[in-house]
């Protein structure tokens, strides 16, 4: 792909940057997802860079860890923080970047929400999602008769 | 015969070392007065001897001899306990039913019973299950609750349940083939009220949730899709 991609939060403003056909990279203000291990599924920012494998990470309710980046699956995301800010600057800064918000309505973080939801599904739950599913069949598939006798005529 | 109320024995000799009294042995025969008690007794010890015991009344020989030395078995003083309930099934729960008659049932379980078994009841309108025993064993329990606050099942225990005794009749030929037309089991009129006094109650609070009685009427069995090992069924 040559073409740079149009929505603005992806696009670095680092002209090489613009270049690359990576379009998310490690850097401090990323905010990225554990993949792996005992924090699974949260969110983090990177917040400094050890060495070529590892990332200082940091979120709200965490404690400051190190992480191999290969537990991180980066995102779009990405805040304004200087190296290393304290827990209150970070905060703020996540505030400020509304990251909660951009997340929960990104096609990612809404995947993620749903499948969570799937999952702690009961069995009465399921069976009201069977209902569910059946009405909107039904609805469905009358507009498609209704269709087809259209086309019919 | 209660067993006399003794003070626990405590020795007048105390340990110098482990093993070493203080005192020596003349010197504690004064001292537990034994002296006296011969004194008492003109110079002897009291002889305790057996009493006369009362001859045992004469028993009959046996009429049976077993041919082999029977073996008696060990004394067994184990009382059962109460099964204890899984904690996911409080009154008012929903459970599934996993065998018998009314195998892949969702009902609503009213409490235990004094046996161990759960009482547990359709509705009767919406399934078809009615007033009925449930071993906890062949059951799963949902996390769905439904409110249970107004019924009052007190009155049903295990003697509710069971079967009742038939009389022995002797068999003539002529009456066999009547007799066994005869021996329906009807439930009784009484049994069919209190069924639908719990149910009035119960079906009321069902009600009250949206879809829940299309719930409790549907099977089981036609989406076993959430039964998964990893997962199993919540």
């Amino acid at each position: 792909r040559l073409v740079p991609p149009s929505h603005s939060v992806s696009t670095p403003s680092d002209p090489r940057k613009n270049k690359m056909p990576f379009r998310r990279f490690v850097e401090i203000g990323r905010v990225a997802l554990v993949n792996y291990g005992k924090e699974y599924g949260r969110l983090v920012v990177i917040v400094d860079v050890v060495d070529q494998n590892r990332a200082l990470v940091d979120a709200p309710d965490m404690v400051r860890t190190q992480m191999n980046l290969k537990r991180l699956s980066l995102t779009d995301i990405k805040i304004d923080i200087k190296r290393v800010p304290k827990k209150k600057t970070l905060v703020e800064a996540m505030e400020a970047a509304d990251v909660k918000n951009k997340w929960e309505s990104s096609s990612w973080g809404r995947k993620l929400i749903v499948q969570k939801r799937r999952a702690s599904l009961n069995d009465f739950d399921r069976f009201k999602i069977m209902l569910a599913k059946i009405k909107r069949a039904g609805i469905v598939r009358q507009e498609l008769a209704k269709l087809k006798k259209e086309s019919a005529a | 015969m209660a067993p006399k109320q003794r003070t626990p024995k405590v020795s007048r000799n105390p340990d110098l070392v482990r093993g070493v009294g203080k005192y020596s042995r003349s010197k504690m025969y004064h001292k537990r007065g034994l002296w006296a008690i011969k004194a008492k007794n003109g110079g002897v010890f009291p002889r305790h001897d057996a009493q006369p015991k009362a001859p045992p009344p004469a028993a009959k020989a046996p009429k049976f001899y077993p041919a082999d030395d029977v073996k008696k078995p060990l004394v067994n003083k184990r009382k059962p306990k109460p099964t204890k309930l899984r904690a996911s099934i409080t009154p008012g729960t929903v459970l599934i039913i996993l065998s018998g008659r009314f195998m892949g049932k969702r009902v609503v379980f009213l409490k235990q019973l004094s046996s161990g078994l759960l009482l547990v009841t359709g509705p009767f309108k919406i399934n078809g299950v009615p007033l009925r025993r449930v071993n906890q064993s062949y059951v799963i329990a949902t996390s769905t609750k439904v409110d249970i606050s107004g019924l009052n099942v007190d009155k049903f225990d295990d003697k509710y349940f069971a079967k009742e005794v038939q009389k022995k009749k002797k068999k003539g030929e002529g009456e066999f083939f009547e007799a066994e037309n005869e021996e329906k089991n009807v439930l009784p009129q009484e049994k069919k009220e209190e069924q639908k006094a719990v149910d009035t109650a119960l079906i009321k609070s069902i009600e009250a949730v949206p879809d829940l009685k299309a719930y409790l009427a549907a099977s089981s069995l036609q989406s076993f899709a959430c039964y998964s090992l990893e997962r199993g069924c919540t």
